[in-house]
């Protein structure tokens, strides 16, 4: 039986794998997919601690999670994609507009 | 049996998250966050909860995986090459993610449970929808209300952005 331990320690890998995403990458959707990877993994732990905790609001707040990550991928790609037809970039570093 | 199938799905979840964040063309980036969010659904399936395994093949594999090849295919993004693909900060990024692991390594492995456990046995989640069914109903009815009211606000939201005007 896997311990809570093992699905936390699998969590944290893929968070830290999608945060490493989020900080490296150019390419503004390459970040967006990080970011699902990073909502995956707090799902797993939220889960996790659902099932190990016998409770069942882990559950009900990763569907909650789950409804709130599409909303914002659908309103990412809205605005990824009018940023894209003004400034023809796709890169995080080229949109450096509000820099002070 | 069920410790050697928790390997084989994280195994395949790791190496697949690496080869999201690593290869160049986006539409491989986005199949192997398919593969990743597939074996997501599999870890629910092992944390008894079937019908979060279900929702999350449909809303992600389904839903936000065919927003993200539809936008691939929308900005026509080639291939990069690799000095292409990081940016100046790259470096500092990637040491700071490694701090981070290794910090909440040390809390995850030396962490102990101290919650009471509450009243959902394994033999109680055998009916897993209705149990979630009769707690988002009842008890979370007021955040359910609060959801929806994001959704059409998203809804709205992304359909006003992408709009064009003709007037102008």
């Amino acid at each position: 039986m896997p311990t809570i331990t093992h699905y936390l320690a699998l969590s944290l890998i893929l968070f830290t794998i999608g945060l490493a995403g989020v900080l490296i990458r150019r390419n503004i959707i390459i970040v967006l997919m990080s970011l699902e990877l990073i909502f995956n993994s707090v799902n797993i732990s939220l889960a996790a601690f659902s099932y190990f905790l016998q409770s069942i609001n882990g559950v009900v707040f990763v569907i909650f999670s789950i409804t709130v990550a599409a909303a914002e991928v659908a309103i990412g790609l809205a605005l990824l994609v009018t940023v894209y037809r003004t400034r023809r970039a796709v890169n995080v570093d080229e949109l450096n507009e509000m820099k002070g | 049996m069920e410790q050697l199938f928790f390997y084989i799905f994280s195994i395949v979840a790791i190496v697949s998250a690496i080869l999201v964040v690593s290869v160049r063309n986006p539409v491989h980036s986005a199949l192997y966050l398919i593969i990743c969010f597939l074996q997501v659904a599999a870890m629910f399936v092992l944390l008894r909860s079937p019908f979060l395994a279900a929702v999350q093949v449909f809303i992600y594999v389904g839903a936000v995986m065919v927003l993200f090849l539809f936008a691939v295919m929308v900005l026509d993004l080639g291939k990069e090459r690799l000095k292409d693909s990081m940016h100046s900060q790259s470096i500092l990024g990637g040491a700071l993610a490694i701090v981070l692991f290794f910090i909440a390594f040390y809390l995850v492995y030396n962490g102990d449970i101290v919650a009471p456990l509450g009243a959902y046995t394994e033999t109680a989640l055998m009916k897993n929808t209705e149990v979630i069914g009769a707690a988002l109903y009842t008890k979370y009815i007021y955040p359910f209300e609060v959801v929806s009211l994001i959704l059409l606000v998203a809804l709205v939201g992304a359909i006003t952005l992408v709009m064009r005007h003709k007037d102008n």
